[in-house]
């Protein structure tokens, strides 16, 4: 099979936030799939070289999405079964939102929209000062496109080249109060980066074959000296019919029987 | 001020080739010698101070030893957020360098005053908040900043009065620059001059004062202060700051948990901006904070 455990990942986020009853299982849901592919597909990240100035980074910058960074990298072999199930509970050591402290895996602490990709920024700065290979990879959601600090970002990524960079932007579509385009027009992000240098791409985020081929660094959109973005369009809570699309898994947790049945959606359908 | 510390830095850079200088476009025509030594190592962000601290945070993270410099409004309070979460909780190495202490910029009015800047700063764990109060201070906190790996925030202000403190100093430990008897005055960044010369004053009115450089404040030298206490019968605070949050609440704080009671008074700002118009000199005589010879 091509893709393991991928029905196991959705499975436990749901029975991380079931447990803790705790939000943002839909944003979750809909970053999954890119951070699957990063982790069990193209990025050189293990044990081995976590520490290694040349490895591979993943800053997920939408720190809320947690749980699925969480059961990414337990199902991957990173992170123990204790930290998983002790997720958000009290005395456990995987919170909400990303404390670096708390695993070698954690790139940054995140929580606070709009800070991952300057510090993704930095970190592919210093790889070209010690011309150190590795690819920064920086996630953000659509909401948190309206930040200002991620265009600053944005325009110092092009004027430095910082060609090691990738950012995928989680186009999921929905944020706190609505559709993202209605509360703050971003549409065609796609033309906005590259009119700001750099080249981008729009991709179906939950394609886990063309995910594969975008994000490899020999990517073929990609150029020299260009920073390089990957509109993922996803679907928050992508998995579970009832979720789908629905802005209050935002906010709500599972009950038993909502559990149950997306626990079931998920067996029949990965 | 701002030039011995960047000279001063540009010695440490010659030594430790990881120093990165950035800044969100402040320091022109202080900054160059250094761009022009280390432009591989000089990185100006552009007007975008939150990315600057993100990015040394990204830097530190990576290992690099990031300097990060601007008037201290943009620096710190522009970005706070950014200096709180990316540096203090991430506990980076991050060495904030901020200038315009206090009413350092006069004329510039209070869009680049500070007044609120230790307050704020010394309420981050992990961050060290050092004050120098002279060019001596100045550039050995610099040579000091390089020895640890913490978050740090150096306030500068702009100093032609002279040189109060010649000893070599050690971060979170006061200077005593005169000993005295039974009033001590603790001072901290740009009023160290005036500090001197109310001592002298005092001396005048048959007092004998401590003169004491708190350069550190943070972590504070909470020693000093209770020897202070037992030996004086008064202290007082002077900070070009106000007087909610600083150097004054830090040392009345110190007061409050010795069980002893002590006279005690924070000469500082009042819970005001400055709207006067004029210079660093001019305002602070308006707030009573100005003691020299003229």
């Amino acid at each position: 099979m091509g893709y393991p455990k991928l029905k196991e990942i959705r499975q436990t986020i749901l029975e991380m936030v079931h447990r803790a009853n705790v939000s943002h299982v839909g944003s979750a849901f809909s970053v999954v799939d890119i951070l699957y592919t990063l982790y069990f597909k193209v990025a050189s990240i293990s044990p081995s070289n976590i520490f290694d100035p040349s490895r591979d980074i993943i800053i997920l910058s939408k720190g809320h999405s947690s749980a699925a960074l969480y059961s990414v990298l337990y199902h991957r072999g990173y992170l123990s079964q204790e930290a998983v199930d002790n997720y958000s509970l009290d005395n456990g050591s995987l919170p909400c939102h990303i404390d670096k402290d708390k695993s070698p895996f954690f790139e940054a602490s995140t929580g606070s929209l709009g800070h991952g990709l300057s510090i993704g920024v930095g970190r592919a700065l210093a790889k070209k000062m010690d011309t150190r290979s590795g690819t920064v990879y920086v996630i953000c959601g659509d909401g948190e496109i309206n930040e200002g600090s991620v265009w600053e970002a944005i325009m110092f990524a092009a004027t430095y080249k910082l060609d090691n960079l990738t950012l995928i932007v989680d186009y999921n579509k929905l944020q706190a109060f609505g559709k993202t385009n209605e509360v703050i027009s971003q549409t065609n992000l796609e033309e906005r980066f590259k009119v700001f240098g750099w080249d981008s791409c729009s991709v179906d985020g939950h394609n886990l074959q063309v995910l594969e081929q975008v994000l490899r660094p020999d990517c073929k959109l990609k150029t020299k000296d260009k920073p390089f973005v990957i509109i993922a369009n996803t679907i928050k809570g992508k998995g579970v019919s009832f979720m789908e699309n629905k802005l209050e898994w935002h906010y709500k947790s599972p009950n038993d029987e909502q559990l149950k049945l997306a626990l079931q959606e998920i067996e029949d359908k990965y | 001020m701002r030039r011995i510390i960047i000279n001063t830095l540009i010695e440490l850079a010659e030594r430790d080739k990881d120093i990165v200088l950035i800044t969100p476009d402040m320091g022109f025509s202080v900054l160059e010698p250094f761009f022009e030594k280390f432009p591989n190592r000089s990185i100006n962000v552009g007007i975008a101070e939150q990315n600057a601290i993100s990015i040394a945070s990204g830097l530190a993270l990576s290992g690099k030893k990031p300097y990060v410099y601007s008037i201290i409004p943009f620096l710190i309070e522009r970005s706070f957020e950014q200096v709180k979460l990316d540096v203090s909780y991430m506990n980076t190495n991050v060495k904030l360098i901020g200038v315009g202490a206090g009413f350092t910029y006069g004329s510039a009015g209070a869009t680049h005053h500070a007044t609120e800047d230790i307050a704020v700063m010394r309420a981050l764990p992990n961050m060290i908040v050092c004050c120098p109060g002279d060019n001596n201070e100045a550039s050995e906190i610099i040579r000091l900043s390089i020895l640890n790996d913490k978050p740090m925030y150096i306030r500068v202000g702009r100093h032609n009065r002279g040189i109060f403190n010649h000893k070599s100093l050690q971060i979170g430990k006061a200077t005593i620059i005169e000993e005295g008897v039974d009033i001590a005055i603790i001072s901290t960044s740009n009023m160290l001059p005036d500090a001197a010369y109310y001592c002298k004053q005092l001396q005048q009115q048959g007092r004998r004062p401590y003169l004491v450089s708190m350069h550190t404040i943070k972590p504070l030298d909470t020693t000093i202060i209770k020897e202070l206490i037992d030996k004086c019968e008064e202290i007082q605070t002077m900070e070009e700051h106000s007087i909610i949050g600083g150097l004054g609440s830090a040392v009345a704080e110190v007061i409050a948990e010795s069980g002893k009671g002590i006279k005690f008074r924070r000469i500082g700002v009042c819970d005001q901006y400055s709207h006067y118009v004029g210079s660093q000199k001019y305002i602070k005589k308006q707030f009573g904070l100005y003691y020299g010879e003229d």
